[in-house]
């Protein structure tokens, strides 16, 4: 699981869950892959992202090292910015380990990289 | 029984890791996936030239995914079955991939996406498979959730197998009851083989829906086809006592399960004299 789709996941589909979100990390096993770098592509979703959740989320995993805390307000222009970005959301990718809801305490197994959030008869709304 | 997947057991099961090879070797299975994610984007109609953000749900094995990449887009995909999962580990595409339930609700915070793809998926929404299972709810659950995770003038395109007319209505009364504008493109309704059902999703104020392929030459082929017809019906049933008045009447018999003697080359025929 890359952190781009950690910054977007919810755990709202639980019965009596709100918001869900953010999700805790706990990882065992993170790996580093190489993704083409796509300036555009990270200038576009950095709007949509919740930098604080991801900057928290890479220091859970630790990778966020380099990544500054807040967005600077010209990242369209800084290319060291985007890049930074870019390997935290993209190339960084938890293989093994759980999420946990902040809300229930529910764990969502992550599982060679697939997290999963299948839901018991029980939990859903 | 009844050829539809959705009929022989529920999507987890079904695909199993047999099935699921089957999206990695069978190269029509992949072409034809291929082709229908390809339409499906033109329908998504997203900013020219812009890599986008896609939800793609039901994506199985990744071959639409792959289509996906190819276009320049980065996706996020949803799928119950492991086993298809699996395949797309090995497969290796781009894509970020979740074992989720579509029925259980699109688990993502408001306003990600600026699209949704779906390659024959949809039809399994319309299962009970379990007791707690009711295909209204789930369906208005997972219409509401992904209206909430995608962006506003962002569209959702599915390519999905309806069994009849009512699943279309549900579908859609659905979908407008969780906000979405849009309905069903039916690209070449005159072809059996060729003919494809795409529910068009919008989420920013109604605009016109997409022309469907295929259907200009609908008037002649619509003629053609009532001509036919009634040529059938005017010849009717063969002149009785003939050869092929018996071999309609065996067929017939054969059918209700009754003995009947093979048909050859004696069949029908007069007794010489000789006998």
């Amino acid at each position: 699981m890359k952190l781009i789709t950690h910054n977007m996941l919810t755990s709202k589909c639980l019965k009596g869950v709100v918001t869900g979100y953010p999700l805790a990390i706990n990882a065992t096993d993170v790996k580093i892959s190489e993704v083409d770098f796509n300036p555009e592509f990270i200038s576009r979703i950095i709007p949509k992202l919740d930098w604080e959740v991801l900057w928290k989320a890479a220091e859970s995993i630790g990778h966020s090292e380099g990544l500054p805390q807040t967005i600077d307000p010209k990242f369209e222009d800084n290319e060291e910015f985007l890049r930074k970005a870019h390997k935290v959301l993209l190339e960084v990718e938890v293989e093994e380990g759980y999420l946990t809801c902040p809300e229930s305490g529910r764990q969502f197994p992550i599982s060679k990289g697939i997290p999963n959030m299948l839901l018991t008869e029980a939990e859903v709304q | 029984m009844s050829k539809r997947p959705e009929h022989q057991a529920p999507p987890e099961l079904f695909y199993n890791e047999d099935e699921a090879r089957k999206y990695t070797q069978n190269s029509r299975i992949i072409e034809i996936q291929g082709q229908m994610t390809e339409r499906c984007i033109e329908l998504l109609v997203l900013p020219e030239d812009t890599p986008c953000l896609l939800l793609d749900i039901g994506c199985g094995s990744g071959l639409s995914g792959t289509v996906l990449e190819e276009n320049g887009h980065l996706w996020i995909g949803l799928d119950i079955s492991s086993a298809m999962l699996d395949v797309a580990l090995e497969r290796e595409t781009e894509g970020d991939l979740i074992l989720a339930d579509m029925g259980d609700g699109v688990p993502f915070k408001p306003g990600c996406f600026d699209g949704a793809v779906s390659v024959s998926a949809l039809q399994w929404l319309f299962n009970a498979d379990k007791k707690s299972h009711h295909p209204v709810k789930r369906l208005y659950k997972f219409f509401s959730s992904l209206y909430a995770s995608l962006s506003r003038s962002a569209r959702a395109v599915f390519q999905f197998y309806p069994e009849n007319e009512n699943q279309l209505e549900l579908l859609t009364s659905q979908a407008m009851k969780a906000g979405f504008y849009g309905g069903v493109v039916i690209d070449y309704p005159n072809s059996a083989k060729a003919k494809k059902f795409f529910l068009v999703l919008m989420t920013g104020g109604s605009a016109p829906l997409p022309k469907a392929l295929g259907v200009d030459e609908e008037d002649s082929l619509q003629v053609k086809y009532s001509r036919r017809e009634a040529s059938k019906g005017a010849r009717g049933k063969p002149l009785k006592n003939t050869r092929a008045w018996l071999l309609e009447k065996k067929e017939r018999r054969r059918k209700q399960g009754k003995e009947t003697k093979p048909d050859t080359k004696y069949t029908g025929r007069k007794r010489s004299g000789r006998f």
